[in-house]
């Protein structure tokens, strides 16, 4: 059991806690949002900072317009004495890769993963322009709404979708959130009404898009003795892997995800039955692209936290889906579930970590 | 065609990509108690429940042990020099007359030192341990910012004792 | 602590950024400025538009630069009814991927056309350079694409 991606070591999530995802978070800064989160997550279990060996958090300075922002929220943390500590410009889905990749290699036996991030403080629309090719694409701005309008608009000429499926995605997942109070847009609005919303850039309406979400999240990660002593019923990382597709959108397939297929493959999504399924798709019409490559059929419960439909606070979006379905199985809720994190412009980055109950 | 167009400008080899965002800056919330304390003419810091640590400026949260730092303290006017450098590089934006004595301050009860601006004293006379206070602006030009308290000046006092400060070095 | 009391500033960040571009970027920016379009050669003949350094499957250095458009086809593209401040065009206009002939990627870019009942996916476009002495080495020294056939 040493292929990549399927785990030598068995890691569990054995904590998750989450900020109320809100619009603006307009009082605290970023280590006095994160506070109460890392609070939660160690209480959670009934541990303390020195529990963990190692910390690792995802957060981007593009959000705060400033540099070295994540050093900050370390002071919610309480780093003394010194710790083993890293960061990812990156969701902290990708900094919970990193810490189990350390975990693998038996270096340390519990982490700590955080994400934080307030997309309400500068125009998400300018700032995401930035992750796109400099020479080529970013000097002509286009912003995230028109990129995934291109891909949407692609996947309905394809004859895979009509914007009768993504009003069916945007309006199950926002009201499946009226179950989680941590979610942000939480709402049961039928399909007929929203396809009758204006569109943002045609063909996706307001409906299809992810709401501003401030907020932050957190996770504790277990392996050996201490993944048993910590949690009853250990939810443990059966698969792990994540792909990257070329950055030039021209050059890719935008109606499929391949990146995602291949770290599905690798992590092993098709090895068992999945339960429940949570998908990293900020877009309503990515949600069907992520589904078809992690190649899961009709009896998959899709996001039933609301995914980032209902809450997408930027960094921690995709930590959240682990966090999610990690939760399910913890509740007895499910056996086994696929999560799945993005990054980049359209699909770009795919994360694929595999979940089941002991 | 184009192949005997000869390109006078030469092939182009550099880009000119010009970036600017607008944020919203928001320094939380104890940071706005201690800016707004500047405001009042006072230096107002954080003591941390679980070490007893008084941070000024307070971010909200002891760094050592990762709590809220929830009970306000008012700190004096008056502080130690813990260290020091003398500027006399010109930079661009520079807004003071090199050379200059740009210090760490010690206040009073406090367990940080922050940098302030030493004046009223020769560049060659500053010396560690020095005991400065604050010098600030007139009550009517107070606003939420450092800027508020224009310098930092020696008190006459004796220099204190090394012990006082050999931990904020 | 009251909303009120919690201060708020305007925070503006701006970098004039100048970047080097190599002899493969550079190629295709001086061809734009040229008024021409290339395309670089992959390890398995297929044509890159825009060009990158190296084949993205295969790593090896791509090949010679070719000329490709400046017709072309639609593959996707999104009618922008409101522009942002930092888009290419003020007026309402279409973001568009564009494969042009000759090539075997798309080029990101925007189509001017009168509306969007003007346009769809597979209609045939033609690259419209901005006059020679405006053109200074950079993707906008191509204003757009425009319906073949010359609606705009």
């Amino acid at each position: 059991m040493s292929a990549a991606g399927r785990t030598v070591r068995p890691v569990s999530i054995a904590s998750f806690a989450q900020a109320q995802s809100v619009r603006r978070e307009s009082e605290r800064n970023e280590a006095e949002s994160l506070h109460p989160v890392i609070a939660e997550v160690f209480a959670n279990i009934g541990i303390t900072k020195d529990d963990v060996d190692f910390i690792c958090s995802g957060s981007t300075d593009y959000l705060i317009g400033g540099p070295f922002s994540f050093v900050m929220a370390l002071d919610a943390v309480g780093v003394w004495p010194p710790r083993s500590e890293s960061h990812v410009e990156m969701d902290g889905a990708w900094a919970l890769y990193e810490a189990w990749v350390l975990l693998q290699e038996g270096e340390v036996d519990a982490a700590l993963v955080y994400s934080f991030g307030r997309s309400s403080l500068g125009d998400l629309n300018e700032i995401l322009t930035l992750q796109l090719d400099p020479y080529y694409e970013a000097p002509l701005w286009p912003d995230i709404v028109s990129l995934n309008a291109l891909q949407a608009r692609a996947l309905i000429d394809s004859g895979k979708a009509t914007e009768a499926d993504f009003a069916a995605v945007a309006s199950r997942s926002r009201r499946d959130a009226l179950a989680n109070p941590k979610a942000q847009v939480r709402k049961d609005v039928p399909v007929e009404e929203l396809l009758e919303d204006e569109y943002v850039v045609a063909p996706l309406r307001r409906h299809a898009l992810p709401p501003i979400t401030d907020g932050a999240a957190a996770i504790v990660l277990a392996a050996g003795d201490k993944a048993l002593q910590w949690s009853e019923r250990p939810v443990w990382i059966t698969g792990f892997d994540h792909r990257m597709e070329t950055h030039s959108l021209g050059a890719r397939d935008l109606t499929v995800s391949p990146s995602t297929a291949k770290a599905a493959e690798v992590a092993g999504v098709a090895d068992g039955k999945v339960d429940i399924a949570e998908i990293h798709a900020p877009f309503a019409h990515q949600e069907l692209i992520v589904a078809e490559a992690l190649g899961l059929d009709d009896s998959v419960v899709i996001n039933p936290s609301g995914g980032p439909l209902a809450a997408n606070p930027l960094m921690s979006a995709g930590l959240i889906r682990i966090g999610e379905a990690a939760s399910r199985i913890a509740a007895g809720q499910a056996d086994r579930a696929v999560a799945h994190a993005t990054s980049g412009p359209c699909l770009q980055q795919n994360l694929v970590c595999v979940l089941e109950g002991a | 065609m184009a192949d005997e167009q000869t390109d006078a400008a030469g092939p182009v080899t550099m880009l000119a990509t010009p970036i600017r965002l607008d944020f919203e800056f928001t320094p939380g919330i104890a940071q706005s108690k201690f800016l707004r304390g500047l405001e009042r003419g006072e230096f107002l810091g954080q003591r941390c429940g679980t070490c007893g640590k008084v941070y000024v400026p307070s971010r909200g949260t002891c760094p050592t042990d990762g709590v809220p730092t929830t009970e306000d303290v008012l700190l004096g006017n008056s502080g130690t020099v813990t260290t020091f450098c003398v500027v006399n590089v010109p930079f661009a934006g520079q807004s003071i007359e090199i050379p200059y004595i740009c210090a760490q301050i010690l206040l009073d009860g406090a367990n940080l030192s922050f940098m302030g601006l030493i004046q009223e004293i020769p560049t060659d006379q500053i010396r560690m341990g020095m005991r400065v206070e604050a010098v600030w602006v007139d009550e009517s030009e107070l606003i939420p910012s450092l800027a508020s308290v224009r310098y930092f000046r020696p008190t006459g006092e004796p220099d204190a004792d090394y012990d006082t400060y050999k931990e904020y070095l | 602590m009251t909303d009120s009391e919690v201060l708020h500033a305007e925070h503006r960040l701006e970098y004039p950024y100048s970047r080097s571009t190599g002899p493969v970027i550079g190629a295709f920016l001086t061809g734009l400025r040229e008024g021409r379009l290339l395309g670089a050669t992959g390890s398995d003949g297929r044509i890159i538009v825009p060009p990158t350094e190296y084949d993205p499957i295969t790593s090896d250095d791509v090949g010679e630069l070719v000329e490709v458009g400046p017709g072309g086809v639609i593959e996707s593209w999104a009618w922008v009814a409101e522009p942002l401040r930092k888009h290419p065009h003020q007026t309402p206009f279409a973001w568009a991927l564009v494969t042009l002939d000759g090539a075997d990627t798309a080029l990101l870019h925007t189509v001017i056309a009168p509306g969007p009942d003007a346009l769809a996916t597979g209609d045939r476009v033609t690259a419209r350079f901005r006059p020679e002495a405006e053109r200074i080495g950079s993707m906008s020294d191509l204003e757009g694409f425009v319906p073949e056939g010359g609606a705009s």
